[in-house]
C-alpha cells in the first residue's frame, strides 16, 4: 500500500514538473541563443537548420514561420530600455539608426502577435517610408492619439510589442556585440 | 522521512524525462503549427496567395504586413518541384520550411542576381538520382535539398509603401511551383540521341 502510494506521489510530481517546465519554456521561450542589443531581443538561429529544441517547441505551439536566415533576422521588443513595459497609452519613442540591411521594417504587435486595428490600417513602418533627419537617423512615436512625424498609432492597449525586421543584413548568428548592430533606442516620453 | 525524501528527488529527476520527452515531441503533436494551419487554405504543389496581414486575419501570429506572401506546400514523393518566382520592385525571398516548419533554406532576390529566382527542391534521394551530365546543365540552376518529402515554400514580396501592394501581390501571382514533369523524360532521352550521334557517323 505504501511502496503504492510512494511511486503515484513520485508520479505526480514527474508529470508535474516536466510538463509545468515544458510549458514554461515554450511560452516564455528560453535563453539558448539569444542575442539581446538594448531592449531587443533576437534568435538567429531559428531561422537555421540547427534550431535548438526549445525553440522548435516554442515554434510549433505559437504556430509561426521563423524568418529565415538568408532572408533577414527578427528583433523583438517588448519593453523600453529601462525594462518598463510598452504601454499602449503612453508615448514611446524609437529612434536612432538600425543596423546595416537592404530593407527594413517596424511593426506593432499584441503580445499575441496581432496587428493592433487603427483607423488609419498603419501598423509599421518599412525603411522606405519613414522621415529621417538630416544625419540619417529617424524616430518614431508610438501614441494612442494623432503625433506630427512618423507616428505609429497603439490603438490604447495597455501592453504591446515591436518588432524590427532586417531584410538582407549581416546581422544574425555571428552577431554578439552591440557594435555589429547599434539598434535604435526605446524610451517611455511620457504618460498620460 | 528519508523515503518521502527520496520519492521527492525520484519525482524531480523523472519529470526532467518527462521535460526533455515532452520538448522533443511537442513539434510532432502540435495540432495547430504553421504547417497546419496553413494546410487547410493552401493547394498541395501550387503558389496560394495568402491574404495581406491586418488585423481580423489570424492566420499566422507576427505576420508582416508590410509584404505581399504567397505559399507552396510541396510533397516531393510524385517527383521534384520546379520553382520560378520573378522578382518584384523592391525585394523578395523565399523561404523554404520542413513539415515541422524549421526553416532550412532562405534565399532573397540578391543572392539569386537575376529577374527570376529559379530553383528546384529535390529530396536528398532525388538529387543523388540525379544523371551525372543533368548535374552539369543543372549548375546554373540552384538545386535545394529537401531534409523531409513535404514542406512549404513561403515566397515574399516586399511592399515599401502600402500603395505598393498590388505590384507585390502581382509579382507573386506570376510565381509558379510545380512537380518537374519533364524528369522521367529526360532520364529516357539521353539513349535516343546516343542512337542518333552513331547513326551519322557511317554516313560520313
Amino acid at each position: 500500500m505504501r511502496l503504492i502510494f510512494i511511486t503515484l506521489l513520485a508520479l505526480v510530481i514527474a508529470t508535474a514538473v516536466g510538463l509545468g517546465a515544458t510549458w514554461l519554456t515554450a511560452t516564455r521561450g528560453t535563453d539558448f541563443g539569444t542575442l539581446r542589443i538594448g531592449a531587443w531581443t533576437a534568435r538567429p538561429k531559428t531561422g537555421t537548420a540547427d534550431v535548438d529544441p526549445y525553440s522548435r517547441a516554442s515554434i510549433a505551439r505559437a504556430g509561426d514561420l521563423p524568418i529565415g536566415q538568408g532572408d533577414g533576422v527578427a528583433f523583438l521588443a517588448t519593453t523600453d530600455d529601462r525594462k518598463k513595459p510598452l504601454d499602449g497609452r503612453c508615448d514611446v519613442v524609437v529612434s536612432g539608426v538600425t543596423p546595416a540591411a537592404r530593407f527594413w521594417t517596424l511593426t506593432l504587435y499584441d503580445l499575441k502577435g496581432r496587428l493592433v486595428a487603427n483607423s488609419l490600417q498603419r501598423y509599421g513602418f518599412t525603411s522606405e517610408e519613414i522621415i529621417r533627419s538630416a544625419d540619417g537617423t529617424f524616430e518614431v512615436r508610438m501614441a494612442s492619439r494623432s503625433r506630427a512625424g512618423n507616428w505609429l498609432p497603439t490603438g490604447g492597449i495597455e501592453r504591446y510589442a515591436l518588432m524590427l525586421r532586417l531584410y538582407d543584413t549581416p546581422v544574425g548568428v555571428a552577431t554578439r556585440t552591440p557594435r555589429d548592430a547599434p539598434m535604435p533606442a526605446i524610451a517611455t516620453a511620457g504618460c498620460p | 522521512m528519508i523515503r518521502l525524501v527520496f520519492t521527492v528527488i525520484a519525482g524531480v529527476l523523472l519529470g526532467g524525462v518527462v521535460h526533455l520527452v515532452s520538448v522533443l515531441a511537442l513539434p510532432r503533436i502540435a495540432s495547430q503549427d504553421a504547417y497546419s494551419r496553413l494546410s487547410a487554405i493552401t493547394k498541395l504543389n501550387a503558389v496560394t496567395a495568402l491574404p495581406v496581414a491586418d488585423p481580423g486575419n489570424t492566420l499566422m501570429p507576427y505576420m508582416d504586413p508590410a509584404f505581399a506572401t504567397a505559399i507552396c506546400r510541396y510533397d516531393l514523393s510524385g517527383g521534384p518541384i520546379k520553382l520560378a518566382v520573378p522578382v518584384s520592385q523592391a525585394y523578395t525571398s523565399v523561404s523554404f520550411y520542413t513539415r515541422s516548419d524549421v526553416a532550412y533554406y532562405a534565399i532573397n532576390d540578391r543572392s539569386a542576381g537575376r529577374k527570376v529566382i529559379e530553383l528546384n527542391l529535390m529530396t536528398e534521394a532525388q538529387h543523388a538520382d540525379l544523371p551525372e551530365d543533368e548535374d552539369i546543365t543543372a549548375a546554373d540552376r540552384l538545386i535545394i535539398d529537401s531534409p523531409t518529402s513535404t514542406g512549404l515554400i513561403v515566397l515574399k514580396a516586399l511592399a515599401a509603401e502600402p500603395g505598393l501592394m498590388p505590384l507585390a501581390q502581382a509579382s507573386l501571382a506570376a510565381a509558379s511551383c510545380k512537380v518537374q514533369t519533364d524528369a522521367p523524360q529526360a532520364e529516357a532521352a539521353p539513349p535516343p540521341p546516343a542512337a542518333k550521334q552513331t547513326g551519322p557517323v557511317p554516313k560520313r
